[in-house]
């Protein structure tokens, strides 16, 4: 294979890889404002100029091609001095606002200036104005002072959405980026600009101002929004998830998001006015706050009254593997066949991108946990149907708003005797219910999801609980949200007292005699990864980060052994 | 062995006493006509040098504005973590503005950092001292009680920049 030498060290390149990318593969990093390993080349910001042994000049490492045998310096003098005026160049026009910027302490150029930079300007005129606080779209907030000119926008738009809709204007120093005349920044994908713009240019409306970068603790989850289960980052601070960014995973979504899974996957979970905090228990026409032990126990001994063949338990595409596992293990225990779980499919939602018309995450790890009728039980539409006849007459719902998305379900759950929910959030549905346990967001708690693909992922708390997850890998807390006490008016930490399902499911179980032994969601997982061939020999350890598909999964593979 | 003389061993002047006594009281009587350092405190106030590190309050400018913009490098620098910031955006030409600015006196170690870090010259340390509470409430000290004029504050500034 041919070689490349970047200082001094040896690497193997792919033929046609450039030196940046041959670099990159080798864990060393030239520095770049304008490449993007998904973008096209550019060249335009200069500041990987690299020097090569026996080329006159220097070359910019992400518009060559390596060659075999070609000698790369990175930090030889005439490469560091091309570095520094690239710097000095770069930060003529570039306004020193980092204060007020909110891109600092995750931006490319303060960093650079920290690494590559002399630290001073020669430059004493007036830096060039132009317009600040330009709203792109109904998501991003330009400032053209801060922009460097880099098209990392502009090319994302015109290759990854298909959609051009930004461009340059003018030249020179007074370059600008403006949206073509009468369209807007408006693509399904537009806020994965303020991800990749290296400077603070390009904001998140929704997130401009709210906090500083470093004050948040990141946590690695899997985005809800469809099936497709990107790759995310959580950041929360004081308790309240703050923004979604998407964190790179080449086998689920590359480096993107939609902004729906940025902006509409979170708030709910911050909304304290709505939230289920604790059991409520239905007494005349509103629903009373009561203790967890004596709504397992009202649960139990209501659900002991019916006939099996009267009560149907309905699992969720929105809740994890563990928690469907569980309720579909108790349903069989208990000998209900009546099982199902409702699909949400959103035809105008897809595109071929990364949305997906499946605007559920789990709905794959639903069917795999074994949320399907059993013998001689009915599906979702004849439970409804069996409502509506008087032959159900109680319901046990995970984690899932029938009501809102079905309105035949809605009008038939209002005929039920007994409605028992488990809910993130006060909705439609838990208007009819009788019982209502509070609920773990997917924020909240460990678990697993399966994407459309068939690619199992972590979920982990990254927002605290009233009861905290007692898993060993712990929780990342903001500084605030770590050493914050009662006292500090900052620290109202916003905890709510909400349970996963699989805690609730286990508890309503034992008051049903049916003992389970679980103390966190990996028991559960490690259970099913022995009873689902699917899922043999996974733990959460081999998941990692990235997620691993699961066996065979082309050919829908059916839970054993329940 | 060979007794070692101390050096201690007292002279004969000393030995006899008076010289010592007449000595020590001249130096009794020297400071007693010498002009007095201490203060009768609550009566009269002790007025700090600009050098002092008293609580730390925000520079409001001569229109009522806070020089703060809400970077929150002070509440990251903070050792007892005694400030929280929140920012918020404004339509003025700055942006950026604390909605919310507390210290907590009680966390608060009188240490200056925020002082130091802070690249606007918003946060400066005043020459109050005069800190009480009844409360652990009222020690948290917000806007309202942060913002001074600049005038109050000159002579730490000047201060400031001459040896920061």
């Amino acid at each position: 294979m041919a070689t490349i030498t970047i200082d001094g060290k040896k690497i193997e390149f792919k033929s046609g890889q450039t030196i940046i990318q041959a670099a990159k593969d080798n864990g060393i990093n030239i520095p770049h404002f304008c490449w993007h390993p998904k973008l096209s080349i550019s060249g335009n910001c200069r500041v990987c100029l690299v020097e090569v042994a026996k080329m006159p000049k220097l070359v910019i490492a992400c518009a060559t091609l390596a060659a075999d045998g070609m000698v790369v310096f990175t930090n030889s003098e005439k490469a560091v001095n091309a570095r520094n005026a690239v710097m000095e160049f770069i930060l003529i026009n570039h306004p020193l606002d980092c204060p007020i910027c909110d891109e600092a302490g995750e931006c490319k150029l303060q960093e650079y200036a920290y690494d590559y930079s002399v630290g001073e300007s020669r430059f004493k005129e007036e830096k060039q104005h132009k317009e600040k606080r330009v709203p792109l779209g109904p998501n991003v907030m330009f400032d053209g002072e801060r922009c460097i000119s880099c098209s990392r926008c502009i090319r994302f738009c015109d290759e990854i959405v298909k959609e051009p809709q930004l461009t340059f204007v003018q030249r020179g120093d007074r370059v600008t980026i403006v949206t073509y005349p009468g369209k807007e920044l408006d693509n399904d994908y537009s806020l994965n600009v303020t991800d990749i713009c290296p400077v603070g240019a390009l904001t998140n409306r929704d997130f401009r101002f709210k906090s500083r970068v470093w004050e948040m603790s990141t946590t690695k989850s899997v985005c809800t929004g469809c099936s497709r289960g990107c790759n995310s980052d959580i950041w929360v601070r004081n308790n309240l998830i703050l923004r979604i960014t998407p964190r790179e995973n080449e086998k689920v979504n590359s480096y993107w998001m939609c902004d729906h899974g940025r902006l509409n996957t979170f708030k709910n979970i911050n909304q304290l006015e709505t939230r289920i905090n604790g059991a409520f228990i239905k007494e005349g026409l509103s629903h009373v706050p009561t203790e967890w032990e004596s709504a397992y126990r009202k649960a139990a001994n209501e659900l002991k009254k019916y006939a099996k063949d009267e009560i149907a338990f309905i699992g969720s595409p929105f809740a994890t593997n563990e928690d469907n596992y569980l309720l579909a293990k108790i349903a069989k225990n208990f000998g209900v066949s009546n099982l199902d779980f409702m699909r949400h499919e959103n035809p105008a939602f897809g595109d071929d991108i990364l949305k997906r018309n499946d605007i559920t995450p789990n709905s794959f790890g639903a069917e795999l946990a074994g949320i399907r009728p059993g013998k001689n039980g009915f599906a979702l539409s004849e439970i409804i149907q069996k409502i509506n006849d008087g032959k159900i007459k109680v319901v046990y719902l995970l984690e899932d708003d029938i009501a809102e998305s079905n309105p035949e379900a809605a009008e038939a759950f209002a005929k039920l005797k007994l409605l028992i929910v488990h809910s993130v959030n006060f909705n439609k549905t838990t208007d009819l219910a009788h019982i209502i346990f509070g609920a773990a967001a997917y924020a909240e708690k460990n678990g697993t999801m399966i994407n459309f693909e068939g690619r199992v992922q972590r979920i982990r708390p990254a927002v605290a609980l009233a009861t905290p997850d007692k898993s060993l890998d712990g929780q990342k807390l903001s500084r605030q949200d770590k050493f914050g006490t009662e006292y500090d008016s900052w620290a109202q930490k916003n905890i709510k007292d909400a349970l996963p399902s699989w805690t609730i499911l286990m508890n309503v179980a034992k008051e049903l005699d049916f003992r389970l032994k679980y103390n966190i969601a990996e028991d559960i997982f490690l259970e099913m990864s022995k009873n689902i061939d699917a899922l043999n020999g996974l733990n959460y350890n081999i998941l990692g980060e990235l997620g691993v598909p699961v066996k065979d999964s082309i050919n829908q593979p059916l839970a054993k052994a329940l | 062995m060979a007794v070692k003389k101390r050096t201690k061993d007292l002279t004969f002047w000393q030995k006899i006493y008076l010289p010592e006594i007449a000595k020590g009281l001249a130096l009794t009587f020297k400071n007693m006509v010498k002009p007095k350092y201490t203060i009768e405190y609550p009566e009269d106030k002790f007025i700090p040098p600009p050098s002092y590190r008293g609580r730390p309050v925000l520079v409001m400018e001569a229109d009522g504005e806070e020089r703060c913009v809400a970077c929150g490098l002070c509440a990251r620098v903070c050792p007892p973590l005694a400030i929280e910031v929140q920012a918020s955006e404004t339509e003025k030409e700055k942006e950026r503005y604390p909605v919310k600015f507390e210290i907590n006196m009680l966390r608060c170690i009188f240490c200056g950092f925020c002082e130091e870090v802070c690249p606007e010259e918003a946060i400066v340390m005043s020459k109050d001292y005069e800190l009480a509470f009844t409360s652990r409430e009222e020690a948290i000290y917000g806007k309202d009680k942060l913002l001074t004029p600049i005038d109050q504050l000159n002579d730490r500034i000047e201060f400031l920049r001459k040896y920061k």
